[in-house]
């Protein structure tokens, strides 16, 4: 048995890593899919509308496990091998994207009505209306959700462990496999994610309590 | 595409997914309820206990909400058996899982409780009502029917999440689709129903929920209007 040593600590930062590159693809492919995704879901066709609505009660109503098996192993039957960090990667998207779309829907909906009303007697098209009047401030409202909700993408990127991707939780199993401590391994591992997602969750409040400041 | 898709194995082992629900069933329904009971002690403590108390609540709710369930779910299955507290598949995935669930409902409740007036519990005093009449009856009843939406996610979202226990070797439904898929390689299609399977069950808990709470709120009940 090998002893647990500051090597291997080292080599769970290092993993870490990993954890962060993950997590940035899942919020980057999560907003880019979301967004569209919150603009279907307000839009005033019926259809779009419709479609939006589905996809996220599909994604919303399955495990983000099982979504992550199809991609990989399910993908990979149908003669699609991917590689794990892109079968993550595809996974954390679809998962992001129908949470974020409906994080964001929230908030172009508490944009008050009268903005639009207004932006419509300037005169400004759809398009205008949504870029100049509608989404500036709705970012602002989307701000303190969206920071909270990246601490949940970060700590379902452990989950890219099952399908053989070595981030940190994985890298946590690695190491337990040859020292064969799991307590302080896994203590260790959770510390770390504490320390990626407590200054996240303390930034969501602060920027919460400064919109709030306000009203 | 020269994949076929085939559902065949389902006539044999049909039995194995139904037996994976009813024990993610069973799981989740434990960890659900005793969550909620720990949270709801913890939300009361955090709200009315002492300083002492109101900071080990807070330590408590930060470590868990901002770790992954994964890890929480080593630390208690691999962690506490190797300081020799072994614990079954099954009894770590409830410990794991109620401690995870009471972390968020101790946040969500807290929400609730802080949003009951003061003139509320002046009233409940001038009733003559006991201390444990006014947290249960003033207090917790109509917290909880403020909050129940968020509440409702919650315990759906922790349904789903339990398909994590999977990696710890508790039979649920994510590990019957694991062992069914290794034995027949039919993973795309195992994999898809299970999916449809989570869904029924979302929509069944949300049911659930709902009937609840047409019988704790009577407001709801008669008047059809939330609080």
């Amino acid at each position: 048995m090998i002893q647990l040593s500051s090597t291997h600590i080292l080599y769970l930062v290092e993993a870490a890593r990993w954890t962060v590159l993950l997590s940035l693809i899942a919020f980057v492919g999560g907003a880019l899919v979301g967004l569209p995704l919150a603009l279907m879901r307000v839009s005033r066709s019926k259809l779009l509308r419709g479609l939006a609505s589905i996809y996220i009660q599909i994604v919303q109503g399955t495990p983000l496990l099982i979504v992550l098996f199809l991609s990989y192993f399910g993908l990979g039957i149908l003669g699609y091998k991917l590689d794990p960090l892109v079968a993550a990667g595809i996974s954390f998207t679809i998962y992001a994207a129908a949470f974020l779309g409906e994080i964001w829907r929230g908030c172009i909906e508490a944009v008050p009505k009268t903005q639009w009303e207004a932006s419509d007697c300037l005169g400004l098209n759809p398009v205008q209306q949504y870029a100049y009047v509608i989404l500036p401030q709705a970012v602002r409202i989307a701000t303190p959700p969206t920071v909270g909700f990246m601490v949940q993408i970060v700590k379902n990127t452990s989950l890219a462990s099952v399908i053989g991707f070595v981030e940190l939780a994985r890298a946590g199993q690695i190491v337990n496999n040859s020292t064969f401590e799991p307590f302080v391994i896994f203590a260790v591992v959770g510390a770390i994610y504490f320390a990626i997602c407590y200054p996240l969750s303390v930034a969501s409040r602060h920027l919460e309590r400064k919109a709030n400041a306000g009203r | 595409m020269s994949y076929k898709f085939d559902f065949e194995f389902l006539a044999e082992r049909w039995p194995d997914f139904v037996a994976g629900a009813w024990l993610t069933i069973q799981l989740t329904v434990a960890s659900i309820a005793l969550g909620f009971l720990v949270g709801t002690v913890c939300a009361l403590a955090r709200v009315y206990g002492g300083p002492v108390l109101r900071r080990i609540v807070g330590v408590y709710v930060e470590a868990i909400r901002n770790t992954p369930l994964l890890i929480q779910i080593f630390i208690v299955y691999f962690g506490l058996s190797s300081l020799g507290l072994k614990l079954s598949a099954e009894v770590s995935a409830i410990v794991a899982l109620t401690v995870n669930m009471g972390a968020y409902t101790t946040e969500i409740m807290r929400a609730g409780i802080q949003s009951i007036q003061r003139t509320q519990l002046e009233a409940a005093d001038c009733l003559g009502l006991t201390r444990l009449q006014t947290i249960l009856h003033v207090v917790l009843l109509p917290a909880m029917e403020r909050v129940y939406p968020a509440l409702s996610s919650q315990f759906v979202l922790l349904m789903l999440a339990s398909s994590i226990t999977s990696q710890i070797s508790a039979e649920e439904l994510t590990a019957t689709a694991n062992l069914v898929q290794s034995d027949t390689y039919r993973s795309f299609e195992v994999y898809v129903i299970v999916a449809v399977v989570y869904l029924a069950l979302s929509a069944l808990y949300r049911f659930a929920l709902w009937a609840i709470g047409l019988v704790l709120f009577e407001r709801r009940r008669k008047l059809g209007t939330p609080l």
